[in-house]
């Protein structure tokens, strides 16, 4: 629905990810700390020892709303928006959608695991319940 | 030894605003021009005393349709300035025109700066493009809009709302309450003829509107208009000259200490409303008990509920509460809010109508919805999300 990103050399390998179903972030292993979004050195000791790491790809809904005005001619509403906080570390989030559910039914709390969609060189990820 | 604080050797010496509606038939330019005319006959100043210009975010880019539609270059040809000293960037807050002005003024880079916010998104708006909505073009997305855009968060209505059901999930807030923000801003703004929307507003009619983006309806939204605000930031030696009452700015501050982000704050609801309320403090030995009204900004509603807590006005998870009913916030309550009609009511003037608001209230020229009593101290804030700056104002 949105516009595609503009891959380059920091956020191409999040933005692919998708393609074989993972979801990564940068992790520092000096700091055991994840990082999003992805940066040239680790924001916590501006170490450079940080490297693209699976997650789970699970989290729990921190932020919801349901966005009920078509911004631009064609746009579908209502749909869902989030915020995801994922399971690794207090804090990591991710802003994303959930296109596959009932907008009504989403609720802050809920259990949630990523999914991908490709567009063009893209894999978006977009997050469902968590069976 | 002479205060450290630049601010303190600064005075707001004049004010004026353009016209505010929605759709004028003058450009973004020429209400620029009518702004700063008037805010010199305000302070009595000459086109001549004016040396330096300062303003948010200045040219753009790229520019999102009406946002900033007046550069510094415009304004100087178009009425021949001679600068010392002039300055827009948009990698700051909003407030940056007015903490730039008071650097330059103290360590004498300029003397009397002209600070001007300018807005044609009505207009713009009228054309079919939106300048709060980012990405509707079909270009890739890089930058800091690419964690948003594709997933369709295209607008700060989403971003906000985000937040705001964060908020009222953590502290039990509930619409009714927002609401009050809403109403309060409406009645006030019945009583000013510049306001954009009069009509009175009901409890019922803003639980019944259309909703934007849940938890946020239309009336959370502020009202897109043209118009151009102008301060002007003089030495406060030149007070004594002046035409109007000086107007002092006794502290302001605009920092960031948080993530650069919507969504990667470490505290979702805190903002950066906070750190710009713990620095403003920081430069004063006024508190939060000695202000007189508050022009919070109010882009949407739920933006005044984090800035009483930044700024100090209640506690932590408090605000909800504190405008519960009304009174409060009311024009005869204890911290009357929004007295011109806010930016929900009087129009989307983005940071400057709040200033413009807070000194005609300080110098009782307020005129058909000035507050009752004499009032000394007002506090002004703007921005959300990743962006707050606020200023305290004091009359002698
Ligand atoms: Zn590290």
């Amino acid at each position: 629905m949105g516009p595609v990103p503009e891959l380059d050399e920091l956020n191409e390998f999040f933005w692919t990810s998708g393609a074989d179903g993972k979801l990564r972030m940068q992790y520092c292993d000096d700091c055991q700390y994840w990082q999003h979004p992805p940066s040239v050195c680790c924001r916590k000791c501006l170490g450079e020892g940080i490297a693209p790491r699976e997650l789970s790809g699970e989290g729990t809904v921190a932020a919801v709303t349901i966005n009920r005005m078509p911004w631009m001619p064609g746009l579908k509403v209502p749909y869902v928006l989030v915020i995801v906080e994922l399971d690794e570390q207090p804090g990591l989030r991710l802003t994303s959608a959930m296109p596959s559910v009932d907008p009504e039914q989403v609720a802050i709390g809920d259990r949630v695991k990523v999914w991908f969609e490709q567009r063009e060189d893209v894999w978006m990820p977009f997050f469902a319940p968590l069976a | 030894m002479s205060n450290p604080y630049s601010e303190k050797q600064c005075v707001i010496s004049g004010v004026g605003q353009s016209e505010i509606g929605r759709r004028l038939p003058r450009s973004g330019l020429q209400l620029t021009v009518d702004a700063v005319k008037k805010a010199l006959d305000d302070a009595g100043l000459k086109r001549e005393d004016i040396d330096g210009v300062s303003s948010w975010p200045g040219q753009m880019q790229n520019s999102a349709p009406g946002f900033s539609p007046v550069s510094i270059t415009d304004l100087r040809e178009a009425m021949d300035l001679k600068l010392s000293w002039y300055n827009a960037g948009i990698e700051s807050t909003q407030m940056s025109a007015i903490i730039n002005a008071c650097m330059a003024v103290a360590s004498g880079q300029a003397r009397h700066v002209i600070c001007f916010r300018t807005m044609t998104e009505a207009s713009s708006m009228a054309k079919g493009t939106r300048s709060s909505v980012q990405g509707t073009g079909s270009q890739r997305i890089s930058g800091p809009f690419q964690w948003q855009l594709p997933f369709g968060a295209f607008s700060a209505s989403s971003w906000a709302a985000l937040i705001a059901s964060r908020y009222m999930h953590e502290f039990g807030a509930s619409r009714e309450q927002l609401a009050q923000i809403a109403l309060n801003a409406r009645r006030n703004a019945q009583l000013n003829e510049r306001a954009v929307y009069r009509d009175p507003l009901s409890m019922e009619d803003y639980l019944s509107a259309r909703m934007i983006s849940d938890p946020l309806c239309l009336f959370d939204c502020d009202v897109p208009i043209d118009g151009s605000t102008v301060l002007i930031i003089s030495h406060k030696d030149c007070a004594p000259d002046l035409k109007a009452t000086p107007i002092h700015i006794e502290s302001v501050a605009g920092p960031l200490y948080g993530r650069d982000s919507w969504d990667q704050q470490d505290d979702l609801t805190r903002f950066c409303a906070e750190d710009a309320g713990k620095m403003l403090w920081s430069r004063t030995d006024f508190s939060p008990k000695d202000v007189d009204f508050a022009e919070l900004y109010d882009g949407f509603s739920f933006l005044t509920l984090l800035w009483l807590e930044g700024l100090g006005f209640c506690g932590r998870g408090e605000a909800a509460a504190f405008v519960e009913g009304g009174q409060r916030i009311a024009r005869d309550g204890e911290l009357p809010l929004a007295t011109h009609g806010g930016q929900l009511s009087a129009g989307r003037t983005h940071g400057l109508g709040y200033f413009h608001e807070a000194v005609k209230q300080l110098r009782g020229e307020a005129g058909s919805h000035q507050l009752a009593g004499d009032r000394k101290l007002a506090v002004v804030s703007n921005g959300g999300g990743n962006l707050a700056g606020a200023a305290l104002l004091r009359k002698d």
